[in-house]
């Protein structure tokens, strides 16, 4: 009985395993999983301290007299309502932009010959290599020149270019994967180009369409070295930026800091877990094939 | 109805001219205005005298190699690009051995292997500068927990002065960017390794070849179509990574913990020296250039 119970349990491993080394991989992954968990459960430590003990050298999960008062401080002290609808309002416009144009242009690399059709797939892979702040440098003179500097136009325009170039590798190594006979049978009923991309091809595609937008949201939730240059408005400031200057105060408003952190940082870390199953095969598929 | 279907069909396999182009138009547009303009326009202003006060008249003077000369002769411009190579082999050697090992224990059969996945990729889904504030405050000095750990168990003199020393500063900037990185090649790895079909490893067994064999000798080969890209984006990203140097050394002023684009960023927008910013942003982007197009042709991936 026993033996039947213990070989069923090993079936469930690799079968040259012997139990030493399968107890060795898991040592090592717990290892792993608390170097990556141990920062983020410390910010919401930090965040549930009174501000008597903000500076304390307890290493307790929990901290004695823990409180919430600190979440309510952030939405009252400061305008994190103001800088989360900010920085929603931002982020949404950057994505419904940034899934416009990546999927149409994905599905134009994947499904057309045409001429330049490599150089521009490179030409979006050197787009990659200019510095952040090489191109921020002329756009904020641009956008000086238009007096376009305080609008969210010229932000939102940003984060669109910088999220479209990988999007459309993404989405063009997602495309590829759907056979051509899906729309080639569409034509033949009839159908149009834009009506076979639009009701056989979108419906198809859509785990990588969410997982460009999440990008392009992403990326725009939590910028904030170029937001912090091209928006200075205090009404106007997105959510990264006015927490970094909350926490550059950081010796009174540490505990504050935190909660709001965890605030934003909780929604965009479930959405992306929630989509990273499409993750391994998304990223892979849009790199390899050329 | 005979001929229309023929006509529909043509259509698909050559398409007007113009098809691609609609379809493209979109991201033409964007890249065209937030891009090669604009890259366009650095080269020039990096040609001229671009000051705080010149910035809003929009009247910057020609004055040639000015700014690229003294750039050169700044000794600060060389040991910082000494120091942004060491930044970006560390991170990048490490990212790809870390996630590699990683992706090779997850792609075995593990109960449990979904939640470890997950638990591990947080560091990626955490919002970057969020992770890297929480990293800056693990690394306190009198507060933070690994200063603490290293008291308990080696004594007070153990400590380090992570953030106030800039060299400690890097060091900690290092341990924060391994950090945040090894999750993405941790899943390309992963998503490379889900595509070797199982029969490989199979006769790899029966042909008597052990682990460290297959792994070199049937894996790595079939890897390498995945890991180049993902070396070579991981290499420019890190070298371009502001975020976690910016956030690990601010409020301080040493400039011996920044990398090139970190001095880039401070240059332009904190000394107000725009047109030696875009003479450096040029530099690192020539840099950048080669780098890839080097690398790309040694491991023969041309398309």
């Amino acid at each position: 009985m026993a033996i039947s119970w213990k070989s069923r349990l090993k079936e469930r491993f690799e079968k040259n395993d012997s139990w030493p080394k399968i107890v060795m991989i898991y040592l090592f992954l717990l290892l792993c999983c608390f170097i990556t968990i141990y920062p983020i459960s410390f910010i919401f430590t930090v965040s549930l301290r009174p501000g008597n003990q903000l500076f304390s050298t307890s290493l307790k999960l929990i901290p004695d007299n823990a409180t919430f008062k600190n979440y309510t401080d952030a939405f009252t002290k400061y305008p994190m309502a103001k800088w989360m609808l900010n920085s929603m309002f931002v982020s949404s416009l950057t994505a419904v932009f940034a899934v416009i144009i990546s999927v149409n242009a994905g599905y134009a690399f994947s499904r057309y010959r045409f001429w330049g059709r490599k150089f521009g797939m490179t030409l979006l892979l050197v787009t990659q290599m200019f510095p952040a702040p090489m191109l921020l440098l002329p756009v904020y003179l641009m956008l000086v020149r238009f007096k376009l500097t305080n609008n969210y136009l010229g932000l939102i325009l940003w984060y669109v270019s910088t999220a479209v170039p990988f999007n459309i590798w993404l989405m063009k190594g997602y495309f590829d994967t759907i056979p051509r006979s899906l729309e080639e049978s569409a034509f033949i009923d009839g159908a149009s180009i834009l009506r076979a991309y639009w009701s056989i091809i979108l419906p198809l595609a859509k785990p990588a369409i969410a997982l460009c937008a999440l990008f392009a949201f992403m990326g725009a939730w939590s910028e904030f070295i170029v937001a912090r240059i091209l928006i200075t408005s205090k009404s106007m400031l997105t959510l990264p930026v006015g927490l970094i200057a909350l926490q550059g105060s950081f010796s009174t408003e540490w505990g504050i800091y935190s909660a709001a952190a965890l605030v934003t940082a909780i929604p965009v870390t479930v959405l992306f877990i929630a989509l990273s199953r499409y993750l391994v095969g998304g990223l892979t598929l849009g790199s390899v094939k050329g | 109805m005979q001929a229309r279907r023929k006509g529909k069909s043509y259509e698909l396999a050559r398409p007007r001219w113009y098809v691609p182009l609609l379809f493209l138009l979109p991201a033409m547009l964007v890249m065209v205005a937030m891009v090669a303009y604009p890259l366009y326009y650095e080269v020039d202003i990096s040609f001229r005298s671009v000051t705080l006060y010149n910035l809003r008249s929009g009247n910057y003077p020609w004055i040639g190699l000015e700014n690229y000369k003294s750039m050169f002769e700044d000794p600060q411009f060389f040991s910082t690009l000494i120091r942004t190579v060491v930044w970006t082999v560390v991170n990048v050697v490490s990212h790809v051995s870390l996630g590699f090992m990683l992706a090779l224990i997850l792609n075995r059969k593990l109960p449990g292997k979904a939640i470890i996945r997950v638990l591990l990729i947080l560091p990626w889904a955490v919002p970057q500068y969020i992770a890297a504030i929480a990293m800056r405050n693990l690394f306190n000095e009198t507060y933070g927990p690994i200063n603490l750990v290293l008291k308990a168990l080696f004594g007070d003199g153990a400590t380090v002065m992570w953030l106030s020393n800039p060299a400690n500063a890097f060091k900690a900037a290092i341990i924060t960017n391994i950090w945040l990185g090894v999750p993405f090649m941790m899943m390309t790895c992963l998503g490379g390794l889900q595509s070797i079909p199982q029969e490989l490893y199979e006769a790899a067994d029966i042909d008597g070849a052990n682990w460290w064999q297959k792994v070199r000798n049937v894996v790595l080969p079939l890897m390498k179509p995945v890991l180049t890209p993902a070396i070579v984006l991981g290499t420019i990203w890190t070298f371009n990574m502001v975020n976690v140097i910016y956030i690990l050394t601010y409020g301080s002023t040493h400039e011996a913990a920044q990398i090139l684009v970190s001095q880039i960023y401070k240059r332009a927008f904190e000394f107000f020296r725009y047109g030696y910013a875009a003479a450096m942003s040029v530099v690192v982007f020539i840099l950048l250039v080669s780098f890839s197009s080097v690398f790309i042709r040694a491991q023969k991936l041309e398309d």
